[in-house]
């Protein structure tokens, strides 16, 4: 049949001849392995074709650029030279991400905390359903909820955060009273990006082996302090990698950012300050979409859909490897689920 | 402890209590819990809001027959009438495309990390890849989408398009929950047919993919659900039509996402905000459905292992 058996020693068959389950069979297992194999190359092929193509339409406009991509705030791809830099982009980009972080992360932690060892244990898992069902929301219904309902209860927050800080130049009062800030988008974004962690940190909590926990409660400890003790420096990677994917989500996202954040005037002077307008890169690149008409002009809005990505990469790479390395909670999910055995859960569902 | 607790009038408070907590501790501990209650409170309180702003401000039109069979065809922001039949149809193609395209490769891609890759180097690069996968943005997504379809292709901005970077979004979600769930697959059922002289393909097709059935549906129904929602793609890669255009390879689709996006800037008007709030409505209940159909499907049809 095959070239093996003209090699093997006819007395002496080897394993894979008395496993051969038939032609049919074989034929099925190469090609099925193959189509299973290629899908698996697929996903790699799918990431790198994202970043070479991004970057292959990028190069001709960058070269054309005639600021510092990197360091100029200015944005006008269609002159002539063009002139385009992401400085602006990106420090709205940034700074909108990590406030949402900084709000999301303590109250995520508290309702994951809140699921797995507070709640009444029939009442965990719709608890966590509920919060899950946050993540369902589509984010343009965000947007419109945020900008007309959310933002008018933010104006005596943002009042008081200005009169309270305006000496720094990041809470510097605004000049207008238009509540399309970037601390409004931040505050939406944190919301959005609330879900993400709790998922990701109520399972983890929910992993810490009974032995730590029974430990901490024999030894007399208060429910908090069993939790301070034994629940979070258990999960401390895993929260910490969760609000590392949270962030990942808040940097790319387009459309509730593109509906909240009003758009500065050309002519006004750039503004620090998170109660001033901006403009992020994914909501720079879907506000211009029309503007798609020239080479140079797309070009320049591919270089800054790069930069998002490459940053997304970086941030959502660094989340994986924190749970890979240091994790007990990330390698103990893995180990368990493929034995097979259910997961220690304490009324959590997922 | 309750025995213990039960002994505690024995005690004159003023001796050495070893039952009890400190003060401080107790209060320290009194304070978290209420914290942490408050937390989850806090948290519940847009998804209550948003969805009371929603289903109050949009059911009405949803009762209109029109609304599930008519087109914007011919309504200004000023005028009343209309539904949303083109941005639902719009919705439900480009999803379909996408679960047509993703699905198969998730699955396929799913039993190469767990019954043909699992342990090696290349799975460990796939399984990374997904991740990055995961956290690629979705206007990221359709920028490459673009750079392909149309800067490099010349093809026109349509609803396939859009369909194909949805499917960037669909793929991770479909694969990792299949892949926990082949995962579930206890070994004892494999090595059952492969005893009976099956071979591994028939056995992955005809064993492991069934008794994993259910959580594979269920990672294609919050695939969808999550690729219904996004409105960048659609912004980038297709122009929004009132008309009814069921055809995704040519003209402009119409889509739910698209559809509130058109009308949120005329807000002030009382058609054009009605209309935005009844296919926002729309569209959360499409997502709410997926969602929980997905939930009920997993509950009963989830893996039973020992």
């Amino acid at each position: 049949m095959s070239s093996t058996d003209v090699t093997a020693p006819p007395d002496r068959p080897d394993d894979t001849k008395k496993l051969d389950l038939g032609p049919v069979g074989h034929l099925g297992d190469r090609l099925f392995a193959g189509l299973a194999r290629g899908s698996g190359g697929l996903v790699i092929l799918i990431v790198a074709f994202v970043g070479i193509f991004l970057l292959a339409l990028a190069i001709p406009a960058l070269a054309n650029n005639e600021s510092s991509f990197l360091f100029s705030r200015i944005w006008e791809p269609g002159a002539n030279p063009p002139q385009f830099g992401i400085a602006a982009l990106f420090y709205t980009t940034v700074i909108s991400s990590i406030i949402a972080m900084v709000i999301a992360v303590p109250i995520a932690v508290g309702v994951a905390l809140f699921t797995t060892y507070y709640a009444p244990k029939r009442l965990a898992a719709p608890v966590a359903y509920a919060i899950d069902l946050l993540a369902a929301v589509p984010s343009i219904i965000y947007g419109l909820w945020g900008i007309l309902f959310f933002a008018p209860i933010l104006r005596p927050v943002i009042d008081g955060l200005s009169n309270a800080l305006g000496w720094l130049p990041l809470f510097e009062k605004p000049p207008t009273d238009n509540v399309g800030v970037v601390f409004t988008a931040s505050v939406v974004l944190a919301i959005m990006i609330l879900p993400v962690v709790t998922a990701i940190s109520r399972e983890i909590f929910a992993q810490t082996p009974v032995a730590h926990r029974e430990g901490a409660l024999a030894l007399g400890s208060t429910r908090w302090e069993m939790i301070r003790m034994a629940v979070l420096p258990y999960g401390r990677s895993g929260v910490v990698s969760a609000s590392m994917l949270g962030l990942g989500r808040a940097l790319g996202e387009t459309v509730a950012v593109l509906i909240i954040l009003s758009v500065p005037n050309g002519n006004d002077p750039w503004n620090s300050s998170i109660f001033a307008g901006g403009e992020t890169f994914a909501s720079k690149i879907a506000n211009n979409a029309a503007e798609f008409d020239s080479p140079d002009k797309t070009g320049a809005y591919i270089a800054a859909g790069l930069v998002l990505f490459v940053v997304t990469f970086l941030v959502n790479s660094a989340a994986r490897l924190i749970v890979a390395r240091s994790g007990p909670g990330g390698k103990r999910t893995r180990k368990v689920r493929r034995v097979g055995d259910k997961p220690q859960t304490e009324g959590a569902s997922l | 402890m309750s025995t213990l607790a039960a002994n505690k009038p024995a005690y004159d408070g003023q001796t050495l209590d070893l039952t009890g907590k400190s003060g401080g501790r107790a209060f320290r501990n009194t304070l978290a819990s209420v914290l942490i209650t408050l937390c989850f409170l806090i948290a519940l309180i847009p998804l209550l809001w948003i969805l009371w702003t929603v289903i109050s401000k949009g059911y009405s039109l949803l009762f209109d027959a029109g609304w599930w069979s008519e087109s914007q065809r011919g309504i200004t922001v000023r005028r009343e009438g209309g539904g949303a039949y083109h941005a639902v149809m719009g919705t439900l193609i480009m999803a379909l495309i996408t679960a047509l395209i993703a699905v198969p490769i998730a699955i396929l891609g799913a039993i190469y990390l767990v019954e043909y890759g699992r342990g090696t180097k290349a799975a460990k690069v796939v399984s990374f890849m997904i991740d990055i996968l995961t956290g690629v943005p979705s206007i990221v997504a359709a920028l490459f989408i673009y750079a392909v379809w149309i800067t490099v292709f010349g093809f026109n901005r349509v609803g396939f398009a859009v369909s194909l970077s949805l499917v960037l979004l669909m793929l991770p979600v479909v694969l990792r929950s299949t892949e926990e769930m082949l995962k579930l697959v206890p070994d004892e059922l494999r090595e059952a047919s492969y005893a009976l002289g099956v071979p591994k393909w028939k056995t992955i097709l005809k064993v492991v993919v069934p008794t994993a059935f259910g959580g594979i549906i269920t990672g294609v129904m919050l695939g969808l659900a999550r690729v219904m929602g996004e409105t960048a793609p659609l912004l980038i890669l297709v122009g929004y039509s009132k008309n009814i255009n069921l055809n995704p390879f040519d003209g402009f689709m119409g889509a739910l996402p698209t559809m509130i996006n058109q009308d949120r800037t005329e807000l002030a008007l009382q058609p054009a905000a009605d209309r935005v709030w009844a296919a926002a409505l729309t569209l959360i209940l499409l997502v709410l459905l997926l969602n929980v159909l997905a939930r009920l499907v997993a509950r009963f049809s989830a893996v039973k292992s020992k």
